[in-house]
């Protein structure tokens, strides 16, 4: 969908990104993060043609980016807003008819968006009038309305309380489920893992770190494994086939966070144990991407 | 080019549907004509509300002894007593003036334990010359009947002589178009101008910018704010032409009325005292009133409502792209002023100069020069126009206006595209300059 091919963006003293490239695959959920400045929504700007590069260049499927696209692509900036004076209705039918949609299209849309978030009855009242959280969702159906083939959504949950977060959350991978290639950015790892399929990391300019989710999260396991278990702690003889690392003992349950021996596998642990506890359960710890985040990012 | 028309169209609605525009419409009219009502009432009742300032005269040889007459705002008292003791005794007299006629008339003086205005100076000298020099004349053997005769005003008739013959010069309709038009554009200058500028701002300070800017183009939002705020401007323009023509209307009939009957009174009041000069005020009084209607008629009025709105247009452009510039690279109003000066600065230079100087020599170099430089020529040329400006120099103005226009537009645009995305950064005019030089 998407090909950036080593971009440059330079402000006067201070190089936003440095020959970042990456690749965006239609019909997915791609995840652009990186901690505060490390040039997102630089690159967000460059996708959307509010800037341009310095070098390098934008492919949108293939083509050269051109103002044909802006119309393609749906935005939701991090800095948002919407005029305050202005009733939601007609905020939304002007928004919708800058990029592109007729007057009887846009309206026939709005109606249908607003029964969908049933905010039907907010239609002739200001913006001033609703919650932080009302103006977000306002906003949220004023960057889909007109179905991008592109989304791009800096940081959308803030604002939201956890019921609405999950409402629209939900939207996201409705509109991504019939077609819709989404680029996320946010620093929320969680939802990351949630529902991003591959990931870029940009830091100090540079891309960092690309690809899979499940990829990157498996690149980063070290063969480390969580056993918990009932009741009293259990010595552990010398024959275990594993070493534990820590252990921390609670009232009613032990964890172990283990590291198996050469040439041993999982099941030879649940067979060492299985005679001395009784197991609540035993996984594989893979970092999180909030693990990976940090540790990447700090090397 | 659809999308700018719809920047347009919000920018011109949102302002025309709000309640405040309407209350513009009617109030500033109904304001304004009531001020000059008002304005003329208390100038033609000033004898009755203006304080009355007591002058106790000494005069010295009782040569202006009921001659000088109670003024409006002067009550005169002659005393008897000598110089000295009255002197002594002003400050408890209850007197706010005290003049002292000498019997060779020269060493007048005025005394007053408060400085003296001006106008009184004036008022009192111009009286006491005028009486002094009558009876100058009378001691010299003049009838009375030469002297009124020899006293006789003249009123000059200033017509111009062109190659396409002669007509009246209308100096005076002329100076209160060019007044009235100047003090128009200066005023929504301003005006329109900082409305761009919180326009801009808003749509900073809500966020929704960005929004936008992922839709159009800077350069787009900024032409179409401008164009939609000008219309609006243009539109209340013609409200408060049409709303004070209907206005004036009314009021001018209710005001000819009274007026016939004062002039009614008057003349006959001049009858009945006998005297020859009632034909003639019959006469002055008519003539005046026909004189202005006369040289109304013959202003070309379409030429100067097509130079007043181009000069409206043009100015406005070229401020309101200043003034959008100067939105973008703030965070709030009260950051606004430092850049502020600079552009009010050569507005309000031309405003002072106009009303003092081009007005009295529309043809000075100085005006000519005024009325081509973009910055300054769209109230000085409008000053300039009811006297008459050569075509060359006109179109020159206006070609020069049009490309000053363009240019600023295009610069501030470049500075705008910039500043609306930039926050919480200090904006200072080595930043603006290097939010110029950025490439897109």
């Amino acid at each position: 969908m998407i090909s950036i091919r080593n971009i440059v963006k330079q402000y006067a003293s201070h190089r936003a990104l440095d020959n970042v490239s990456m690749e965006i695959e239609t019909g997915k959920v791609f995840g652009l993060l990186g901690p505060n400045g490390a040039g997102k929504t630089s690159l967000i700007r460059i996708i959307n043609q509010i800037t341009g590069p310095d070098s390098g260049e934008v492919l949108f499927n293939g083509e050269k980016l051109n103002q044909s696209h802006i119309e393609r692509i749906g935005y939701l900036p991090e800095e948002r807003g919407l005029y305050k004076k202005m009733e939601i209705g007609e905020q939304i039918m002007y928004l919708a008819q800058l990029k592109g949609l007729s007057k009887a299209e846009a309206r026939k849309r709005i109606k249908y968006w607003f029964e969908k978030l049933e905010i039907q009855e907010w239609w002739n009242k200001k913006v001033e009038d609703l919650s932080k959280g009302m103006q977000q969702k306002v906003q949220f159906v004023a960057t889909v309305l007109h179905e991008p083939e592109l989304l791009i959504l800096d940081e959308p949950f803030t604002g939201f309380d956890p019921v609405n977060a999950e409402i629209i959350k939900n939207e996201i991978l409705e509109l991504n489920k019939k077609g819709a290639t989404i680029i996320f950015s946010t620093h929320r790892m969680e939802s990351v893992e949630e529902l991003c399929d591959s990931i870029a990391l940009l830091n100090l300019s540079h891309k960092i770190l690309e690809g899979k989710v499940k990829n990157i999260r498996n690149n980063y396991r070290n063969g480390t494994y969580v056993l918990e278990y009932e009741g009293a702690a259990v010595k552990l003889g010398a024959n275990a086939p594993f070493s534990v690392l820590s252990e921390t003992n609670n009232e009613d349950h032990n964890q172990l966070l283990l590291r198996l021996n050469t040439g041993t596998r999982i099941n030879d642990v649940l067979q060492y144990m299985l005679p001395l506890a009784s197991i609540n359960r035993l996984e594989e710890k893979v970092p999180t991407m909030n693990e990976i985040f940090i540790q990447t990012v700090r090397k | 080019m659809n999308k700018i028309l719809l920047i347009i169209q919000r920018e011109y609605f949102s302002r025309v549907k709000k309640k405040s525009f309407l209350v513009m419409t009617f109030l500033v009219p109904v304001l304004f004509i009531g001020m000059m009502g008002l304005v003329g009432y208390l100038v033609a009742k000033q004898n009755e509300f203006g304080d009355k300032k007591k002058v106790e005269i000494v005069d010295e040889n009782g040569m202006f002894k009921n001659k000088l007459k109670n003024s409006g705002t002067l009550e005169f008292t002659f005393v008897s007593d000598n110089y000295a003791n009255v002197k002594g005794n002003f400050l408890n007299s209850g007197y706010d003036y005290l003049l002292y006629i000498p019997a060779t008339l020269t060493g007048t003086q005025l005394y007053s334990e408060k400085k003296a205005s001006a106008i009184t100076i004036q008022n009192i000298e111009s009286s006491l010359t005028e009486i002094a020099s009558s009876q100058r004349l009378m001691t010299a053997g003049i009838d009375t009947a030469i002297l009124a005769k020899a006293q006789k005003p003249i009123s000059i008739d200033a017509k111009q002589l062109t190659a396409t013959g002669e007509k009246d010069a209308q100096t005076y309709v002329a100076y209160a178009i060019g007044l009235l038009s100047a003090c128009l554009i200066y005023m929504s200058l301003f005006l329109y101008g900082a409305q761009v500028m919180r326009g801009v701002i808003e749509e900073k300070v809500s966020r929704i910018i960005e929004v936008i800017i992922s839709s159009v183009k800077p350069f787009q939002l900024m032409m179409g704010k401008i164009i939609g705020i000008g219309l609006v401007g243009l539109t209340q323009f013609v409200l408060w032409i049409v709303v004070s023509i209907t206005l004036s209307a009314g009021a001018g009939t209710m005001m000819m009325k009274g007026g016939n009957v004062a002039k009614t009174e008057q003349v006959t009041a001049l009858k009945n005292a006998g005297s020859p000069d009632a034909a003639v005020a019959q006469q002055a009084a008519d003539s005046g009133m026909g004189k202005i209607m006369q040289s109304l008629e013959s202003i070309p009025v379409t030429y100067i409502i097509f130079c007043f709105l181009f000069y409206f247009l043009s100015g406005y452009m070229l401020y309101s792209a200043i003034f959008a510039m100067v939105g973008s690279a703030v965070d709030n109003e009260t950051e606004t002023q430092q850049f502020m000066l600079p552009i009010t600065l050569p507005l309000v230079f031309t405003f002072i100069i106009s009303m003092n100087f081009i007005i009295n020599n529309p043809d000075s170099s100085l005006s000519v020069w005024l009325s081509m430089i973009p910055f300054t020529s769209p109230i000085a040329m409008m000053i300039r126009i009811p006297f008459g400006v050569p075509t060359w120099q006109l179109a020159l103005s206006m070609v020069l206006m049009v490309i000053g226009f363009l240019f600023t537009t295009w610069a501030a645009g470049r500075v705008y595209r910039v500043g609306i995305l930039m926050y919480g950064k200090k904006a200072s005019y080595r930043e603006l300059a290097k939010w110029f030089m950025y490439k897109e």
